[in-house]
């Protein structure tokens, strides 16, 4: 399959593999594309996962990890892409519903938004937080003080 | 506070009936503090008299950065916080998360571990599904169930006790196998609550499967298609009251289930009546594998020759288990040092919620309280 896909889109994937687990990765420029083709031809039917990784240290800070599953192969996958601080990606709801509550939650934890996602807010997080904590540069006991002293009246929630 | 009117997303499915939405409209709000929320869930609903129309969840109040703790504990460190997302099924949860890490470090546990690890898991499913019982029944009107089922999950706490010492947050597992070997007479307590407890699902059974309240309240209600399920990622009992016969035991066999002879059992409605009957034949199946297991229990060590401060090679594995709410995966990328780079977990629960709305469309407000029952949602795993 990867093969096949290489083929039609050439260097723009990567196929890796760890511990036996498959996983590509794919440049952000097709990914909308991949994902549908993985649906939609390679039978990739439902999507267990979207999350991310930050590594602060390089150029393209964030992986965004979709964690793909099919119902008539039986087969995992992952596809994986980096992009910059700041940037956004196509929302795949109209690929997978599922997909709306785990957008959401990658965009609260990290900040990065979904374009044509129909509810981009905060899930986990009350809408007026400030900051996105699974960032490395959140501390571990960094609170949105300011929130936590207007909404819960008190001095600080440590 | 946020504003209490709703946007509801634009979810396309099948089930989804727009000729609701020119009537009169009522907003009600349920919870966070509501009994039938089974913590602290807040719904907002939206109604035309007693139809619902829509709703929207709102959730977090439960969150406590499980996944940033990850990253700053050592994979020993972290092991305990996992029984505290689903905390009715904690063995689970430790199941999942030390599997994962085994998958890093590339060992495995030896045979006599995962035989004990499968017992121990398997009467927790039964646990999960005897408390999802009770409180579902007493959301619907029969308080009855609930005496029963607590009643009975006491006989597997026990033997929880008596195995590590903690009834509910066991952290049971370690990575690489077990710290405790079984004690004297496990077996046999085992065996006795095997044959002490199959007389009990048809008990239950005789309370509710012809209830005629139980079967008006959950026949043809919350129903949702198997094309919806996998379009919105539903697993667990769930998917399979749809008709998909999917159980990552046998899909993608873990632990050791593939030495075991058990059933997937499946539904064909979708429907809440259909769930509970699912749930009932996998507690009748878990009796079947524990049975199994305890008669094939080997002899040998309970630990994997593991290193003592634990470094996985830089690498990122995926490993997902079937808790009883569903597909419970973990996310782990290792940078080579002792703690996770990164660790997310995929909670059954929290990817079940979103089908909440699609499935309460179109039924009365009353059966939304029955249709957050049958998903059987823990909301320390919502929001971990």
């Amino acid at each position: 399959m990867i093969a096949k896909l290489r083929g039609n889109y050439g260097s723009g994937i990567e196929p890796l593999t760890y511990a036996g687990q498959n996983y590509m990765a794919v440049d952000r420029s097709l990914i909308p594309e991949i994902l549908q083709v993985l649906r939609n031809e390679e039978q990739f039917d439902y999507c267990a996962d979207i999350t991310a990784v930050h590594y602060p240290a390089r150029e393209k800070q964030f992986d965004v990890v979709w964690v793909l599953y099919s119902f008539p192969r039986n087969e995992r996958i992952r596809v994986k892409t980096q992009i910059l601080d700041g940037a956004s990606l196509p929302s795949s709801i109209s690929v997978w519903p599922g997909a709306n509550w785990l957008e959401r939650e990658v965009y609260d934890m990290f900040g990065i938004k979904f374009d044509g996602h129909p509810d981009m807010k905060r899930i986990l997080l009350p809408d007026g937080w400030k900051g996105h904590p699974l960032r490395k540069d959140y501390g571990i006991l960094q609170q949105d003080n300011e929130w936590v002293q207007i909404n819960l009246g008190i001095e600080s929630g440590q | 506070m946020t504003d209490p009117h709703t946007t509801l997303s634009p979810l396309e499915l099948e089930s989804h009936d727009k000729t609701y939405l020119d009537a009169n409209e009522l907003i009600i709000n349920m919870g966070p503090q509501h009994p039938a929320t089974h913590g602290v869930l807040r719904v907002i609903l939206r109604l035309d008299g007693e139809k619902v129309l829509g709703l929207e969840c709102v959730i977090g109040y439960l969150h406590r950065g499980v996944e940033k703790i990850g990253e700053h504990r050592t994979y020993t460190m972290f092991n305990p916080y996992v029984d505290r997302m689903d905390y009715v099924a904690a063995v689970s949860n430790g199941l999942g998360y030390c599997e994962t890490v085994e998958k890093l470090l590339n060992v495995e546990a030896p045979p006599r571990a995962q035989h004990v690890r499968v017992i121990l898991t398997e009467l927790n499913r039964i646990a999960s599904h005897q408390l999802w019982l009770g409180t579902h029944a007493l959301d619907i009107g029969a308080i009855t169930p609930l005496f029963y089922t607590f009643r009975d999950r006491e006989e597997i706490l026990k033997i929880y006790e008596k195995y590590c010492g903690a009834r509910l947050t066991t952290h049971a597992f370690r990575i690489g196998g077990l710290q405790y070997e079984t004690y004297t007479g496990f077996e046999k307590e085992v065996k006795n609550f095997l044959t002490f407890f199959r007389p009990k699902i048809d008990e239950y059974e005789e309370l509710l499967t012809t209830n005629r309240i139980w079967v008006e309240r959950t026949k043809k209600v919350g129903t949702i298609s198997a094309q919806d399920c996998i379009a919105l990622g539903v697993t667990g009992p769930v998917l399979r009251a749809s008709g998909v016969k999917w159980d990552l035991r046998k899909a993608q066999p873990y632990a050791c289930y593939k030495n075991f002879d058990f059933e997937i059992p499946t539904g064909q409605n979708g429907d809440t009546y259909d769930r509970y009957l699912v749930r009932m034949a996998e507690m009748r199946q878990s009796v079947r594998i524990i049975e199994q297991a305890v008669d094939a229990l080997p002899e040998g060590p309970i630990m994997a020759k593991v290193p003592k401060v634990m470094k996985p090679a830089a690498g990122e594995v995926y490993h997902s288990i079937e808790a009883p709410k569903g597909e419970l995966g973990y996310f782990i990328v290792s940078d080579g040092s002792t703690q996770p780079y990164r660790l997310r977990v995929r909670p059954p629960s929290f990817v079940n919620l979103q089908a909440l709305d699609v499935m309460c469309r179109g039924q009365l407000v009353a059966d939304v309280i029955a249709v957050i029952g049958t998903l059987d949602i823990v909301l320390g795993e919502v929001d971990r």
